[in-house]
C-alpha cells in the first residue's frame, strides 16, 4: 500500500491539470466525471491506507524525495500517515468526492464549469498535502495552497465586485494568520532544529527549556489557526466567503479547510499541552467565538449566512475542546461536523437551486412537500448539529462539553447556552425554509423542484453518516466503547500522560448530557412556537428589530468596527504615504535627478563656445593641473 | 662622433633642460595668444622641436640611441601633420577668406 500513497494527492493534481487545460475544450460530462472519479480513486486508496494503519497500529512514513538541504538541515518531501491523518484523509477525499458529485448537478449551467472543477481538484490536492505532510513545511505548503483555492473559489463569480471583495477579505485575513504560523515554524526550527513532527514531538518536554518557548511557539501557531479556522477576532471573512458557490462553502468553508486549524493544533497537541497559558487562550477564544457567532446566527435571514455563523460557532466548540485538553473530542467534532455541516450546506444549496437562486429565508417556506429528500436529510443534519441523540453531533459536542465541565463549570454553562442558541437558529432555519406556506414569487413557486439524483445521493449519504457517525465514539457512561479515542490514543499519548485535570464520573456525565439535550429541546420548541406554529415570519424578523436583535443582525457591528479602527487609519496612512513619501519623496528624488542633469547639461553646454583659443587654454590648464597633481603626489 | 658627443656633454644637462623648457613655453604661449592659424601651427612645431632637442640631449647623455630614433619618428610625423594641417588651412582660407581662429567659431552648440 505504501507504494501508492503518493497517488492520493497526485490524482487530484492531475485532475486539476487536465480540467484546467481542457476547461474550454472538454465536455462538461468528461470534466465532471474526471474531477469526481479521481477524487474517488484517492478515497479508495485512503481507505486502504486507513485499514493498514488500523490493523498495524504503526504510522506510515513515506519520503518522496529530499526536497532541499541547508547545511545539515534537511527538508524531506515526506508524508506521514498516522491515526490522525488517516481519518482526515477519509474526510477530505470522502466528503470531497460527495461534494464533487453534487457539484456536477449544481454547477451544470455555469459557464465556468471546467474552471470550477479544476479549482476544486486543486483544493483537494493542497488539502491532502496539508493533512499528509510529515513536517511543518509541507503542512505550510498545503496551508497556503488551500488559502489560495479558497480565494479563487470565493471569487469564482468575480464579475460581481462584492464577491471579489469577499475573496480578497478572506485572503488577507488568512494572510494574518499565515504570518503567525510561519513565525511559529521559524521558532520551531530555532528551538528544535527541525520541522519534522516525529523529531519535534519526541524532543518536546525532554529538553530543559522553560515554558516560554512553548508558549511563544504555540501562540504563533494558534494565530495561524485563528486565521484559517475563522476564530475571534479574525472570523469575519468566513460569513463573507459564502459569496462562493454553495458546494465550495460545503467543502472548503465547512468540512475541510476551516478545520485545518483544529487539525494542526491536534497534531501539535504535545506542544500545546506543555504551554498551559496557550491552552487557556485557546479555550477562551474558542468559547467566545462559539457564543458570539451563535448569537449572530440567531437573527440572520440569509440561509447560507446562518450556516456560516453556525460553522464559526462549531469551530469555536472545537477550539474549546482543544483548549481544555479534549483532543479526541475536538477531533471527533471535526469528523461529525464535516458530515452534518457539509450536509446542511449541500441541502441549503439544493434549496437555493430549487428557489432559483433565492437565499433569503423570509421568501422561502413550505418546501417540505416539494423537496422531500432535501427536507428529510436537512432535518437529520439539523438534529445532528443541535445535539439531539442519537445523531452524530450529540456525541461529539457532549464529549467536548463534558471535558469543559471538568475544567471549568462556568465555561460549561456558556457552552450549554451556546448549544441552545445552536438548536434555536438551526430549527429556525428549518421552519422558515420548509414549513408554512411558500412566500416567494409565483414564478419561483412554479419553478420549485427536487434536485436531480446526483445532488440528492450525496445528501442521502451524508445524512446516513450524520446519523451513524457518532457511534464510533460512544462514551463509556452510555455503555459504549470509545473506539475513536482508542484508535487515536497513540497520537495523544504524551499529552494524555501530562493531563492533570480531573476525570468525570459516569453519572455526572449523564447528568450533563441530560442538561444539554433538554436545553436543545427547549430551544427547539421555542423555535417551533415562534416560527412554525403561526405559519408566518414574526414581525421581529421583517420589520423593526429590538436593539439586541439589531446588534445580532448587524454582527455586533464588527465589520464596521474593524473598518473604523483598522481600515480607515490604514487608508489614511496610505493616503499620507502616497502624497508625501511617494509623490514628494521618491518621485521628487527621481525627477530631481532628471531635472538636475538636464539643468547641469544646459549650463555646461555653454562651455562649448566654438572658440578654439578657449579650448586650447582649457586644455593647457588641464594638463598643467594634472602635472601639478602628479608632482605634489610624488 | 666621439668628439661630437664629447662637445655636447661639455654643456651640463640642466642647460638643455632649461633651454627646451623655454622654447616649449614659447610654443605654448604662442598657441594660446596668437589668432593666426599659421602662427599657431608654427608654435606647435616649436613645441615639438623643443621636445626633440630634449630627447636628443638625454639620448647622448645616457649613451642610448633610442631617443634619437624617436626623434626621427617625431620629425616624420610632424612633416605629415604639417602637410595635412596646411592643406586644411588653405581650404579654410579659400572658403572663409580668413585664418583667424576667433572667426572660425561656428562649430559649437
Amino acid at each position: 500500500m505504501n507504494n501508492y500513497i503518493w497517488l492520493i494527492p497526485i490524482l487530484p493534481l492531475a485532475g486539476f491539470a487536465i480540467n484546467g487545460i481542457g476547461r474550454n475544450t472538454l465536455s462538461k460530462g468528461v470534466i465532471g466525471f474526471l474531477g469526481s472519479f479521481l477524487v474517488l480513486v484517492s478515497f479508495g486508496i485512503s481507505v486502504g491506507v486507513f485499514l493498514q494503519v488500523k490493523s498495524t497500529g504503526t504510522p506510515i512514513n513515506v519520503t518522496i524525495y529530499d526536497w532541499f538541504a541547508l547545511g545539515d538541515f534537511h527538508f524531506p518531501f515526506a508524508f506521514l500517515i498516522d491515526q490522525l491523518s488517516s481519518i482526515m484523509l477519509l474526510i477530505v477525499t470522502g466528503v470531497g468526492f460527495l461534494i464533487h458529485l453534487y457539484s456536477v448537478g449544481y454547477m451544470k449551467d455555469d459557464a465556468g464549469f471546467g474552471k470550477f472543477f479544476a479549482y476544486l481538484n486543486l483544493f483537494v490536492f493542497f488539502m491532502l498535502l496539508l493533512v499528509m505532510g510529515s513536517n511543518y513545511v509541507i503542512m505550510f505548503i498545503g496551508w497556503e495552497g488551500v488559502g489560495l483555492c479558497s480565494y479563487l473559489l470565493i471569487g469564482f463569480w468575480y464579475t460581481n465586485p462584492a464577491y471579489a471583495d469577499a475573496a480578497k477579505k478572506a485572503f488577507i485575513m488568512n494572510r494574518i494568520g499565515d504570518l503567525g504560523f510561519i513565525f511559529g515554524v521559524f521558532l520551531l526550527i530555532k528551538y528544535f532544529g527541525s520541522t519534522s513532527f516525529a523529531e519535534i514531538f519526541s524532543h518536546a518536554g525532554t529538553q530543559q527549556y522553560s515554558a516560554v518557548p512553548y508558549v511563544l511557539i504555540t501562540m504563533l501557531l494558534f494565530v495561524g489557526a485563528v486565521g484559517k479556522s475563522a476564530q475571534l477576532p479574525l472570523f469575519t471573512w468566513l460569513p463573507d466567503a459564502m459569496a462562493g458557490p454553495t458546494p465550495v462553502s460545503a467543502l472548503i468553508h465547512a468540512a475541510t479547510m476551516v478545520t485545518a486549524g483544529v487539525y494542526m493544533v491536534a497534531r501539535s497537541n504535545i506542544l500545546f499541552t506543555l504551554a498551559p497559558v496557550t491552552m487557556h487562550v485557546v479555550a477562551g477564544i474558542g468559547l467566545a467565538t462559539a457564543v458570539v457567532a451563535a448569537i449572530i446566527a440567531l437573527t440572520q435571514t440569509d440561509i447560507k449566512k446562518v450556516l456560516a455563523y453556525s460553522t464559526v460557532s462549531q469551530l469555536g466548540y472545537m477550539f474549546l475542546g482543544l483548549g481544555v485538553g479534549a483532543y479526541t473530542g475536538a477531533f471527533f467534532h471535526v469528523l461529525t461536523h464535516a458530515f452534518f455541516k457539509a450536509l446542511l450546506f449541500l441541502g441549503a444549496g439544493s434549496v437555493i437551486h430549487a428557489c432559483s437562486g433565492e437565499q433569503d429565508m423570509r421568501n422561502m417556506g413550505g418546501l417540505k412537500s416539494k423537496l422531500r429528500i432535501t427536507f428529510i436529510t436537512m432535518l437529520i443534519g439539523t438534529l445532528a448539529i443541535s445535539g439531539i441523540p442519537p445523531f452524530a453531533g450529540f456525541f461529539s459536542k457532549d464529549e467536548i462539553l463534558a471535558h469543559t465541565f471538568a475544567a471549568s463549570p462556568a465555561m460549561y454553562a456558556i457552552g450549554v447556552i451556546t448549544a441552545m442558541f445552536t438548536s434555536f437558529y438551526m430549527f429556525r432555519l428549518l421552519y422558515l425554509t420548509f414549513y408554512g406556506k411558500f412566500r416567494g414569487t409565483h414564478e419561483q413557486e412554479h419553478h420549485l423542484h427536487e434536485s436531480p439524483p446526483n445532488m440528492t445521493v450525496p445528501l442521502i449519504v451524508l445524512a446516513l453518516l450524520s446519523l451513524v457517525g457518532g457511534f464510533i465514539n460512544i462514551p463509556e457512561s452510555l455503555g459504549g466503547h470509545q473506539w475513536l479515542a482508542e484508535y487515536l490514543a497513540p497520537v495523544f499519548q504524551k499529552s494524555a500522560a501530562l493531563f492533570t485535570g480531573s476525570q468525570l464520573t459516569g453519572s455526572t456525565e449523564i447528568v450533563l448530557m441530560v442538561v444539554s439535550v433538554s436545553g436543545a429541546v427547549v430551544a427547539l420548541v421555542y423555535a417551533y412556537v415562534r416560527y412554525a406554529k403561526n405559519g408566518h415570519v414574526p414581525v421581529s424578523d421583517t420589520g423593526k428589530r429590538s436593539p439586541l436583535a439589531n446588534l445580532s443582525y448587524h454582527k455586533f457591528y464588527l465589520d464596521e468596527i474593524y473598518d473604523t479602527i483598522i481600515r480607515k487609519p490604514l487608508d489614511w496612512l496610505s493616503e499620507f504615504a502616497y502624497n508625501n513619501i511617494e509623490k514628494l519623496g521618491i518621485d521628487g528624488i527621481v525627477n530631481g535627478f532628471g531635472k538636475g542633469s538636464l539643468d547641469a547639461s544646459r549650463g555646461l553646454r555653454l562651455l562649448q563656445s566654438g572658440n578654439v583659443g578657449f579650448y586650447i587654454f582649457m586644455m593647457v590648464v588641464g594638463i598643467v593641473s594634472i602635472l601639478m597633481y602628479l608632482v605634489i603626489k610624488f | 662622433m666621439e668628439t661630437l658627443n664629447h662637445n655636447i656633454q661639455a654643456i651640463p644637462l640642466n642647460h638643455y633642460i632649461l633651454l627646451c623648457s623655454i622654447i616649449f613655453s614659447i610654443g605654448v604661449i604662442g598657441v594660446l595668444i596668437r589668432r593666426n592659424a599659421i602662427v599657431i601651427f608654427m608654435s606647435v612645431e616649436l613645441m615639438l622641436n623643443s621636445v626633440n632637442l630634449l630627447l636628443t640631449a638625454f639620448s647622448v647623455y645616457h649613451g642610448d640611441a633610442t631617443g634619437q630614433v624617436f626623434v626621427f619618428f617625431i620629425m616624420a610625423l610632424a612633416a605629415a601633420e604639417v602637410a595635412v594641417g596646411l592643406a586644411i588651412i588653405v581650404m579654410i582660407y579659400r572658403n572663409t577668406n580668413s585664418i583667424d581662429i576667433n572667426v572660425l567659431n561656428r562649430l559649437k552648440w
